[in-house]
């Protein structure tokens, strides 16, 4: 239940400050020192080799995604469900090997340009043979829950543009904004 | 317990009703059934004693409004990524209810051949705290649908009966609209609902051009101080739970405040297991399971209402039975589990070129759509009776877990045209979700599984469903209506495969289950009277959404609010002159 006091410090921020300073802020900030204080995240399911292998897949997947912590993210839940790690383990695995079999070297150790030709052939379900299905459908797990902890940080929400989860006083849209659509939609 | 043979009120006819004060009133869930009654009557001065199956709430703490995903380690997929698995918390991890499709150790039965789903949420507040909000009024004709088309059963109370409490729930929750002189969507007292989002701009003028109504919505949220409720903030996450209470749920609105007279004893964790009798049939207490103990106890009693939902309190009845009422409690109509239904539902969406590259913005508003499309076509002779209303989605949605999984089925790859591809498409899809009234039919019905008992020895619910013709040619409607919509905003919709019945909701998965504990003149067709009184138990009534005659084109939580007031007020009324 809120409290009256509360409701009416809310009520008074949004007449004098349009944007609500929410609770949630400051525990964004808290969470982020947290982050900072503790250091980098150490894996907890996967192998250092692993966890690198992993971190150089998601970046090349979504340049930036570091930034969301999606190896983090991916390792994590893995040491939660071993389930989910089985498809990491057993994927970047599958990765060294197919590297290996045909560059001679790791994923890690492949030239960039190894790397991606792997990736042209295992990021499209087009190109499913059975040498390559198990390598496709790892891929699409990796590329899903790269893509979902991008999205989801606060580097890859800023990326997109969602500008919500602050509260307005009144609910307004900008003109500019409902001009363009019109005019493009012919209607 | 039950030894499927009949046997199994023996039990309960040698127990000892414990000695203790009589209360006036036992209310049975705080949904927004009993939310309504346990308001109504405290501000009459009465003390109530109210159920909940579930524990408190704390809004402070249990709403996740404002959270974003990065401050979840997983994110909003659950514990170990469950949302991967399809394990994940059913609408999400910050939804704001307390419960799902499925409860731990709380089974129930569908019948073969059927499907049907059914969702519970354990909490003060019950399903009020996570629903959409939408807040119809059912029309004139809806109440009378045998004495329009000839199909179905009239309601025995009119429009005009139920009017001055639809006045009185939509002053008091606070509910916006606009007046618009629409026979199938009346008119009520509303609050300015706030403008229209761009694509619903597009939207409108798409209907405007197929000549459908395209209006201002009516949800339960409000846009100004009300009732020591500051006005909304438009942070579009009233699924969460709202902190500052902007929108309606039960809990917070009607259950905290009445508990502020001092005349609520709340009892939660309380899972009612069946009414107790005395030799004229009248119900002397309510037995309930104490959670935290795992025992039985009882509260004596003068009345009861039943408001733990329309099969909740279904069973409870079906599970009440004495030597005088083997199949149940106020069952002498034969009727109780009987007529259920649940809206049809079906939805379509597509990519909207136009929204593509547009300036982005905050376009969270209220949680819901800020337009919506009443049924349109009442008066039209169309290949199936009754009718529908649409829904809309779209906008600048905080991004989730999920969010953008179309886009990369559909792109593959990787890289900066992953990513470029993921940019363009947000905010422009588009979405169209129609309910539509679904007919009482003779194999659409609950009763109780005599083969399991949930976790508390309860035995449960056993579900029988089916859509017939008249929702499966409705559905067909839909998608031609919803196609012509997105084509008319330059959008490609994809023919979904399949025949309609593939392609229709699953029973109960609309979660507007109504009319199994029919309201009716006939003591002989209908389990209660017009008041929701029970025919055969003076002093029993239901204020959820059971007494529900039909289940038209709207969202039911209105009609139960209004409903639950009226039935309240007469309560009040009976207790007084001393006639229950």
């Amino acid at each position: 239940m809120y409290k009256r006091r509360e409701v009416l410090q809310r009520i008074a921020a949004l007449a004098l400050a349009g944007p609500i300073e929410f609770g949630s802020a400051q525990h964004v900030h808290e969470s982020v020192a947290e982050d900072t204080k503790s250091g980098p995240y150490k894996p907890q399911a996967l192998t250092a080799h692993e966890y690198e292998s992993l971190t150089a897949l998601c970046e090349l997947i979504v340049p930036g995604a570091s930034k969301g912590s999606a190896a983090a993210f991916i390792d994590l839940l893995s040491s939660q469900n071993p389930e989910m790690a089985a498809i990491y383990t057993g994927g970047l695995a599958w990765l060294d090997e197919a590297m290996k079999r045909q560059y001679s070297a790791d994923f890690l150790a492949a030239k960039a340009s190894e790397k991606t030709a792997m990736l042209d052939r295992i990021a499209y379900k087009k190109n499913e043979t059975s040498d390559l299905a198990a390598g496709i459908r790892f891929f699409a797990w990796a590329r899903r829950m790269t893509v979902d902890a991008y999205y989801t940080s606060a580097a890859g929400i800023a990326e997109v543009g969602y500008k919500g989860n602050v509260g307005m006083t009144e609910f307004k849209v900008p003109q500019e904004a409902i001009d363009y659509a019109v005019k493009r939609s012919g209607l | 317990m039950d030894a499927g043979d009949g046997t199994f009120y023996h039990q309960v006819m040698f127990q000892i009703i414990r000695n203790g004060p009589v209360a006036d009133v036992v209310i049975i869930g705080s949904g927004a059934g009993g939310g309504t009654v346990t308001k109504v009557l405290t501000d009459l001065g009465m003390s109530v004693t109210l159920l909940e199956a579930g524990p408190m709430l704390h809004p402070e703490t249990d709403y996740l409004e404002h959270v974003w995903p990065y401050q979840v380690p997983h994110r909003g997929s659950g514990p170990g990524g469950a949302s991967y698995f399809g394990r994940g918390r059913d609408f999400g991890w910050f939804s704001a209810h307390a419960g799902g499709w499925h409860l731990e150790g709380e089974p129930y039965s569908v019948a073969e051949g059927s499907k049907f789903q059914w969702f519970r949420s354990r909490i003060v507040g019950g399903r009020t705290n996570h629903y959409g909000r939408i807040s119809l009024r059912y029309a004139d004709y809806d109440l009378k649908p045998y004495s329009r088309d000839g199909i179905g059963t009239d309601w025995p109370i009119s429009y005009d009966d139920i009017a001055p409490y639809y006045d009185k729930a939509e002053r008091f929750i606070g509910v916006t609209g606009s007046k618009e002189g629409i026979r199938s969507a009346p008119d009520g007292v509303f609050q300015q609902c706030p403008p229209p989002r761009v694509h619903e701009v597009l939207i409108k003028k798409a209907a405007d051009k197929l000549g459908i109504p395209c209006i201002p919505n009516r949800l339960a949220v409000i846009t100004k101080a009300t009732n020591g409720r500051p006005a909304c903030h438009y942070c579009g996450q009233c699924g969460r739970g709202c902190k500052t209470a902007s929108n309606y749920s039960s809990a917070q609105v009607q259950v905290f405040p009445a508990m502020k007279t001092g005349r609520v004893n709340l009892i939660t964790n309380a899972m009612a297991r069946e009414l107790i009798t005395d030799n004229e049939g009248k119900v002397t207490a309510v037995s309930y399971i104490d959670k935290a103990t795992r025992t039985e106890k009882q509260i004596r009693c003068r009345t009861v209402v039943l408001a733990a939902s329309c099969c909740e309190s279904t069973r409870l009845l079906l599970n009440s039975k004495g030597p005088r009422h083997t199949n149940g409690l106020g069952n002498s109509s034969g009727e109780v589990g009987r007529n259920l239904t649940d809206n049809t539902g079906f939805s379509l969406g597509a990519t909207i070129p136009a929204l593509a590259g547009m300036q982005r913005h905050d376009s969270d508003g209220m949680g819901g759509a800020h337009l919506y499309v009443p049924w349109w076509l009442w008066e039209k002779k169309l290949d199936f009776p009754r009718g529908y209303h649409i829904e809309l989605g779209g906008g600048y949605g905080m991004p989730g877990v999920g969010s953008f999984a179309g886009t990369v089925n559909r792109e593959e790859g990787y890289g900066e045209p992953l990513k470029k591809a993921i940019y363009e498409d947000y905010g422009t899809r588009v979405n169209f979700a129609g309910r539509g009234e679904m007919i009482p039919n003779q194999d659409t019905y609950c009763d109780i599984d005599p083969n399991v008992v949930d976790r508390w020895g309860i035995p449960v619910l056993k579900f029988h469903f089916k859509w017939t013709e008249a929702e499966l040619k409705q559905v067909e409607h839909m998608e031609k209506t919803f196609t012509e919509l997105l084509e008319a905003m330059g959008g490609k919709p994809v023919r979904r495969p399949g025949t309609a019945e593939q392609k229709i909701s699953t029973g109960g998965e609309i979660i507007h289950e109504v009319g199994a504990i029919r309201m009716g003149d006939n003591p002989r067709a209908s389990a209660l009277n017009k008041y929701c009184q029970s025919h055969d138990v003076k002093n029993l009534f239901v204020a959820d959404a059971a007494p529900f005659v039909s289940n038209p084109d709207k969202n039911p939580t209105l009609t139960i609010c209004a409903l639950a007031w009226r039935t309240a007020e007469y309560m009040a009324e009976e207790m007084r002159k001393g006639n229950v």
